[in-house]
């Protein structure tokens, strides 16, 4: 459904995707994704039969698996008019990932395909597809931007953060040295290389220390745990958020590191 | 080479704490990404170069039969002997054989991954002639007795101070005293070492970058004209290359030489770019009596039709080797095979099997930078995960992974399971956490608190919350 037809018949029916780890982990991303959805006109629906996107299994070569959650996925959002998810790692695995597990299946190819021209990442979708260029927000601080590897590259997600970020009152922009490098995450990855991973990660907690911002945001949860954790550990003061906490003005809960060490 | 990718984890942890070769790796990010974003940006067409390269590619791997059939008719055409290895001993034995037909003793060498592929210098060694790499990076570690660590900067992973050191200690013609403290006079003494080894050479050895079907050209690019030199100057010119490096046309060759040095080194061309066609000709002032290609498989044909067929579009540029961070950290020794990095991640199970190799397709965040830089646009990403799929098929998945991944599945294939789960386990995980908010140490989570803490959940989950928040407002409307 277009966006034209959907307005016709009122608001935007929008599926919350809100992620696993946004739901085990951090809570208040998913009411600030609310939030600015909310805000932007749309009606928002959490559909309980979400868990995962399948990528834990996808990525470690388990088709079997993946597509079983795939299917549970589409179901439980088929009838919405968009799906939006807080982390561009799991929007792309809905909208890019997903019709592959189904090439050549009658049933489901198309299915797979219609749903994913639906999918969206939370900050394109805003942008994007509502057209917002102004959150409202306002935060007084310093804040520098990882740009998380899934939704740059596999969903062109560059400038939209950073331009609704320029419209938060207060907000200054420190720029870090490598901002597009990769931090080290990958999922799996972080566990199953964990020497790799850190001496990644290492590098990206030294641009970010040396960018002088106080506040480091991205967009996918995966990456902003392991990079706040590696900060944490080295006692850096540095406070990490969602950037959805950011623009949906929602900081009073306490960053995911930084602040009392 | 010793295959060791099975061991890529100790190599890499090992090559975390070399400190030698996590400055001279400092050199790959340095040098090589900007240098090429910067060419990348002169050039407004460069991506429209890489698709019509990729397309040239495409088009030969759909017709790979028909072109090398035209390939070798040329080659014959002007005088030159084509020899069809279906594996790498069969291109050692070809090669062996022409250089005993050739009566060498030495044979000069251009600077080439597929001999490299085929363990073509210990082969020669074994059977008394004395291979001679010219390539400078090649050269160094021909004297260290070491592998290339990336495919074109062999030597990327050494700084000056040791490449001095072995310069002396093999040198020992030359005087004691003299300067060696630049990377110009490192590159004067081995001219001037090089030299004398041309004119002994009996044989000269390239690789081939392209083999032109139009007119049975072999094609070889480098910055210090070595090849030229191995090629011309021996009384035999042996080019071995692999299947997948024919092009059609001359003109697609000048296409894809456009987005080759560009991607490697960020320059616009490289300096030398040879084109051989066949053996000295009567009118010809220099150039070989004999020109031999030794076309090689070893597993190519094999990869043909599977989704690993897009790997054969790879043009050797390294450049996804110089944007990984994997790489980055690591080397190109770590990953314990020919070719590292992520086109290595993808080609070397092709070559090797997945059972030794599994761990290089594992190795990568997806991070997806790879594809990103690739001139030939390859989904390496994708296919790498193709070769995680194998690997799970067939059980061959370490077992702690599998274990965890199915534990993990089984809760999220369950949703009602999940929510119950977690609506217990998580709260629980919150107050354990404690005030800091986070754990230092968790078990069955070393992987992730050996170097990071972990943050602790917030409180409820966000499904709790959520369904509380809707169950009031509903009750409000009531």
């Amino acid at each position: 459904m277009t966006l034209a037809n959907s307005e016709a018949a009122g608001q935007p029916r929008v599926g919350l995707f809100a992620t696993c780890l946004v739901d085990l982990f951090r809570p208040s991303v998913g009411f600030a994704s609310a939030k600015l959805l909310q805000q932007a006109g749309c009606e928002v629906h959490v559909p309980v039969a979400q868990t995962c996107c399948g990528q834990p299994a996808y990525n470690t070569g388990d088709r079997a698996d993946t597509r079983e959650i795939a299917e549970q996925v589409i179901e439980a959002f088929e009838e919405f008019d968009f799906v939006v998810a807080p982390s561009g790692s799991c929007a792309s695995m809905l909208k890019k990932h997903y019709p592959g597990l189904f090439k050549g299946d009658a049933k489901w190819e198309e299915r797979a395909q219609r749903f994913s021209d639906k999918c969206h990442e939370l900050i394109s979708f805003l942008t994007d597809v509502m057209m917002v260029r102004d959150t409202g927000a306002a935060l007084e601080a310093k804040v520098t931007y990882h740009d998380s590897c899934s939704g740059l590259r596999e969903l062109g997600i560059k400038q939209q953060p950073r331009k609704l970020l320029g419209n938060v009152d207060g907000v200054k922009m420190h720029e870090m040295k490598d901002s597009d490098v990769c931090c080290g995450f990958g999922g799996t990855f972080c566990v199953k290389y964990s020497d790799v991973s850190n001496a990644i990660v290492t590098k990206k907690v030294d641009n970010i220390d040396a960018s002088g911002a106080e506040l480091l945001l991205a967009g996918d949860l995966g990456c902003l745990m392991n990079m706040a954790g590696k900060l944490k550990r080295q006692g850096s003061d540095v406070e990490v958020r969602h950037v959805a906490e950011v623009l949906a003005g929602m900081t009073s809960q306490p960053p995911i590191a930084g602040s009392g060490k | 080479m010793e295959l060791t990718a099975k061991h890529f984890k100790a190599n890499a942890s090992k090559a975390l704490v070399d400190a030698q070769l996590q400055k001279a790796l400092g050199n790959v990010e340095k040098g090589f990404i900007g240098k090429r974003q910067k060419s990348v940006d002169a050039l407004p067409e460069f991506d429209a170069l890489r698709d019509s390269s990729r397309d040239i590619k495409n088009h030969v791997l759909e017709h790979l039969d028909l072109y090398l059939e035209e390939y070798e008719a040329k080659v014959t055409a002007s005088g030159g002997i084509v020899h069809w290895a279906e594996t790498a001993e069969d291109a050692r034995r070809i090669v062996l054989a022409i250089c005993k037909k050739a009566n060498a003793r030495t044979v000069t060498k251009g600077k080439s991954m597929i001999t490299e592929e085929i363990a073509l210098n210990d082969h020669l060694e074994a059977n008394g002639i004395e291979p001679v790499e010219t390539d400078l990076g090649e050269y160094i570690i021909q004297l260290r007795g070491e592998h290339p660590s990336h495919i074109i900067a062999p030597a990327v992973h050494l700084n000056k101070e040791q490449v001095e050191s072995d310069f002396r200690r093999v040198h020992t013609h030359l005087p004691e005293g003299r300067d060696l403290s630049e990377p110009v006079s490192l590159l004067s003494e081995a001219r001037e070492v090089l030299r004398q080894r041309y004119f002994a050479a009996d044989v000269g050895i390239t690789g081939a970058n392209f083999l032109v079907a139009e007119t049975g050209s072999s094609v070889i690019v480098t910055n210090e004209g070595n090849g030229d030199l191995t090629q011309t100057l021996g009384k035999v010119h042996v080019v071995v290359a692999s299947i997948e490096k024919i092009v059609p046309t001359l003109e697609d060759t000048s296409q894809i030489l456009r987005v080759l040095a560009r991607s490697a080194t960020g320059q616009d061309m490289s300096v030398y770019t040879t084109f051989s066609t066949g053996p000295k000709r009567h009118e010809d002032p220099d150039g070989p009596d004999e020109y031999h290609v030794v076309l090689l498989d070893n597993g190519r044909s094999e990869m043909i039709g599977t989704e690993y067929q897009d790997m054969l579009r790879c043009i050797r540029c390294g450049a996804c080797m110089n944007h990984c961070p994997v790489y980055h950290v690591v080397g190109g020794h770590a990953y314990g095979s020919v070719y590292p990095g992520p086109m290595g991640a993808v080609l070397t199970p092709s070559l090797n099997g997945i059972e030794e190799t599994g761990q290089l397709p594992n190795a990568s965040t997806f991070c997806g930078r790879c594809e990103e830089v690739c001139p030939m646009r390859i989904p390496l990403p994708k296919m790498m995960r193709h070769w995680r799929e194998r690997e799970f098929e067939r059980n061959l998945t370490p077992s702690v992974a599998r274990y965890g991944l199915k534990f993990w599945a089984f809760f999220a294939k369950r949703p009602k399971l999940y929510r119950f789960a977690a609506s217990f386990g998580i709260p629980i995980l919150s107050v354990l956490g404690g005030s800091t908010r986070r754990f230092r140490s968790m078990p069955m989570a070393g992987g992730w608190t050996r170097y990071r803490d972990l943050p602790a959940p917030e409180g409820r989950t966000f499904q709790q919350q959520w369904a509380q928040r809707e169950t009031l407002k509903q009750e409000a409307k009531q």
